[in-house]
């Protein structure tokens, strides 16, 4: 990997713009032209990188986040409800 | 879920078979008590609406016909009655151009960068730059997460903005897509990446702030 950080390259994003850019760089809406011009100052930069690696790793933490969800007691009706429901309301011979 | 598997669980539903069910309910109940908060106020009622959902999803399935999957018709039920209950609570979702949370503005502090009379204007400065996590650890992804790094995440991401929350909270805790995402919320898709953008920032901000402290400690 080179240092490809020359300040006269036109097309090198500043940091500061990288670090607004990372959520539509990992969601793949940039133009392929500015997802060229980040990959290239990415390729060239250490901090970036490494910022990057913290974002994904911070999106990562997230999916480990326990979701609330439905007390086993409300699951427990919802299932009574459905058995009930079943055997009561429902044709038997509906299913195509 | 594919389509495939989508029918196979509307069948087992339509034939009664209760273990399906309770698999539905426990594999879709999180997403949908998510989904549910970005209308009403409370985990509460998020938790009324996900119950009413299912129960309604119960007494329809013999008339649902099958023009869209099982679960994006079961997330429909589940708007819908989130939404009523959201008006009776009298909570305002604010439009999404006037969203204070969406507002433009750096997620990094300027002053980690240089400045205009720099030869590299704008670049991270060197005590700005950001540093190597010291997660204890070779393998951070892999390795067991600890419990205050856990915590830490939880908290940075309930102390969020409320849009901001909903947001990451639906992307990134619940798989939602960005497309589910901006039909829940009434986002467009730009608004939504910078909701999710500025948690996001936030949330790895409050990490940043974690192990930097935890390395200046290690190594005074």
């Amino acid at each position: 990997m080179t240092d490809n950080h020359d300040p006269d390259d036109v097309e090198d994003v500043p940091c500061q713009d990288i670090v607004e850019l990372v959520t539509d760089y990992l969601e793949g809406t940039l133009d392929p032209v500015t997802t060229a011009a980040v990959e290239a100052h990415l390729a060239g930069c250490d901090a970036c990188r490494i910022y990057l690696e913290q974002f994904r790793e911070t999106i990562a933490l997230l999916g480990h986040v326990p979701a609330d969800t439905l007390s086993a007691q409300a699951q427990a009706g919802l299932i009574d409800a459905f058995r009930a429901f079943s055997i009561k309301g429902r044709p038997s011979d509906r299913d195509p | 879920m594919s389509d495939r598997a989508d029918d196979a669980v509307l069948h087992a539903l339509r034939t009664g078979d209760a273990e399906a069910f309770a698999r539905v309910v426990n594999d879709w109940s999180p997403a949908m008590i998510g989904r549910a908060r970005a209308y009403v106020s409370t985990r509460a009622s998020a938790e009324d609406v996900v119950q009413d959902t299912w129960l309604a999803v119960i007494r329809g399935l013999d008339r649902f016909e099958a023009r869209s999957t099982l679960r994006t018709w079961v997330f429909r039920i589940l708007v819908n009655i989130a939404k009523t209950r959201g008006v009776r609570e009298a909570r305002v979702v604010p439009v999404a151009s006037m969203d204070p949370d969406a507002e433009a503005g750096p997620t990094i502090d300027p002053a980690r960068f240089r400045g205009p009379d720099d030869p590299w204007p704008r670049h991270w400065l060197d005590e700005g730059a950001p540093h190597h996590w010291h997660t204890g650890t070779e393998d951070a992804a892999q390795a067991a997460i600890s419990r205050e790094v856990q915590d830490l995440v939880a908290a940075a991401l309930e102390a969020l903005p409320p849009r901001q929350r909903e947001v990451v909270s639906l992307r990134d805790v619940h798989d939602l897509t960005s497309d589910e995402v901006c039909e829940t919320l009434g986002l467009s898709a730009a608004n939504q990446r910078v909701l999710l953008h500025r948690g996001r920032a936030k949330v790895r901000a409050a990490l940043e702030n974690y192990y930097h402290g935890t390395s200046e400690r290690r190594q005074p």
